[in-house]
């Protein structure tokens, strides 16, 4: 049986700084959506937000909240919270509900506004929260990325000169793409001239985070056809699986991995897209572009390897033949990727079913990737939250 | 000052020459946790609730290190001038984990390699009032800091 659902509408609203209620970010994104899908606010049955926790009560019931700022209809509602995944956890539940034929439109949508600064924990002396104890020794979430990074240059030989690329070419990709927060055509010496944060990585290599919005209106198969849109885009597959004992990799905010003495050591990131394969029927000989997490730029190299598409270490000497570029055999992060747009956390991961959803129409004005057919997502934040989401013609 | 406490109680010995970590070990799958697990085993085919206090391997290898080049936020206590510091990821062999530290300092990343040995030693994380707060860091066996 056929999970699919479709992609009717998508909307954002401009990523950057804007430093007003994240209410009207998500508002404008649904508009958006609602009017790319050309149907009405009252067809939506269910209506799905991805929470944020740093706009106090409204952002735990962001569901309702953005409801009732479009006008309360009646829909029934939920609120997804999942660190980084919550954006895909969101759109799960509105696939379910349509799946079981409990709804037939659904809108997903996610927004956040971010403080200015670093992000740090509570204060006081509470050494049972790992996140307080990792800041007390010094170890904040640049660490982590820097980890990761050393350990591909001395595993494979990649270079900094190798990450200052890959922030190149999504600077490139991002450039004319309207959504995006930063439009600067960056170059390597720009990168090398940034300040050094966690070795190798400086600031450049390292994403911001920002204010931004999306919305994502879906639907059954059935209706899609019965409103004139059965050739729409469609979402074959959703993962958001959890990590399996025993986690191989040391992940934010722990300062220590499991230990494998009883159950052998697994890749959290390596997993999250197998079920996506899996679920869609597909593999990653399909793909046709890939928008991934890169939290830093090296961190797209390692996201590359774990989607299988390239043995485990090739990833760079890819990036160095143009291949993952827009008009390359596998382009990575064509809508910009998370060093153009900074990370909007409940909005990011609808964000990169957005641009997927775009490049299968062909509407990617200035990055689209021709005869794109099937597209695969993959984000990961927090405390075991991960998402893998593929889109198909 | 002289007065020397741990930063974080409980969490290692303060022996001078050879302190550990301590963790535990869940008494029926043998699976080891830093920080300490002491009510419910998180392997999902164990249903343990029993578990013993044990010293951590002293020694290991780096899986992979990076620095802290801008000074961390609260609640690291910073010093008056704040200099970069070398962070090391190492995986304990017979624990078959990977704990993060920092560095002794005088080591910097370019002085280090993945798989290089490295022991745990007693150092200061920062002072105050009450005397030098000690954390466990990461120091190279073979002596080549500078």
């Amino acid at each position: 049986m056929s999970q699919d659902i479709a992609i009717l509408g998508v909307g954002l609203h401009q990523w950057g700084k804007w430093g007003a209620n994240f209410v009207e970010y998500g508002v404008k994104a649904a508009r958006d959506a609602i009017a790319d899908a050309g149907i009405d606010w009252r067809d939506v049955g269910f209506v799905s937000g991805a929470g944020t926790v740093r706009c106090g009560y409204p952002g735990y019931v962001a569901g309702a909240t953005f409801a009732q700022a479009l006008g309360w209809q009646g829909a029934e509602v939920n609120t997804s919270y999942a660190a980084c995944a919550s954006g895909s956890q969101a759109l799960a539940a509105a696939r379910s509900k349509i799946l079981s034929g409990a709804a037939d439109v659904a809108l997903v949508v996610g927004a956040d506004t971010t403080p200015k600064g670093f992000l740090k924990p509570a204060g006081g002396y509470r050494p049972e929260d790992p996140d307080w104890v990792r800041f007390h020794i010094g170890i904040t979430n640049p660490t982590y990325f820097g980890l990761y990074a050393r350990r591909r240059m001395d595993l494979y030989g990649d270079t900094q000169d190798d990450f200052a690329a890959v922030k190149v070419k999504n600077a490139k990709h991002g450039y004319h793409n309207e959504y995006t927060r930063y439009k600067k055509l960056f170059t390597k010496e720009d990168v090398a001239n940034s300040v050094m944060v966690a070795d190798p990585l400086r600031l450049m290599d390292i994403c911001a985070t920002s204010d931004g919005g999306a919305a994502i209106i879906i639907s059954s198969l059935d209706y899609a056809k019965k409103i004139g849109k059965g050739d729409a885009p469609k979402i074959a597959a959703i993962s958001t699986v959890t990590p399996t004992f025993a986690g191989a990799v040391v992940e934010m905010p722990d300062i220590a991995t499991d230990s494998a003495v009883a159950m052998d050591a697994r890749s959290f990131r390596a997993d999250l897209p197998k079920k996506a394969y899996e679920e869609a029927g597909i593999g990653p000989e399909d793909i046709s572009l890939a928008e991934v997490y890169d939290l830093s730029t090296a961190l797209e190299l390692d996201w590359m390897e774990d989607l299988q598409l390239c043995e485990r270490g090739e990833a760079a000497s890819l990036l160095r033949a143009g291949e993952t570029t827009v008009g390359g055999r596998i382009p990575i992060n064509a809508s910009g990727g998370l060093a153009c747009f900074g990370e909007a956390v409940p909005a990011q991961a609808l964000m990169q079913v957005c641009e997927l959803t775009w490049q299968m129409r062909g509407q990617a004005k200035g990055r689209q990737v021709e005869g794109a057919k099937v597209g695969i997502t993959a984000n990961q934040g927090l405390f075991g939250h991960g998402s893998s989401v593929i889109v198909k013609r | 000052m002289g007065n020397k406490s741990a930063a974080i109680e409980g969490w290692y010995s303060l022996d001078e020459e050879r302190p550990h970590l301590i963790g535990t070990q869940c008494q029926s799958c043998q699976t080891y946790y830093f920080p300490k697990q002491s009510t419910f085993c998180r392997n999902p085919d164990c249903q343990s609730e029993s578990f013993e206090e044990v010293p951590l391997s002293r020694t290991g290898t780096i899986w992979s290190y990076t620095n802290a080049g801008y000074q961390p936020p609260e609640p690291f206590v910073a010093p008056e001038n704040f200099e970069p510091f070398t962070i090391a990821a190492v995986e304990l062999e017979r624990e078959k984990m990977i704990v993060l530290g920092q560095m002794i300092s005088g080591v910097a990343p370019a002085d280090l390699k993945v798989g290089d040995k490295v022991e745990l030693v007693m150092d200061t994380l920062y002072s105050n009032e009450d005397g030098e707060k000690l954390i466990w860091k990461w120091q190279p066996i073979t002596g080549a800091t500078s």
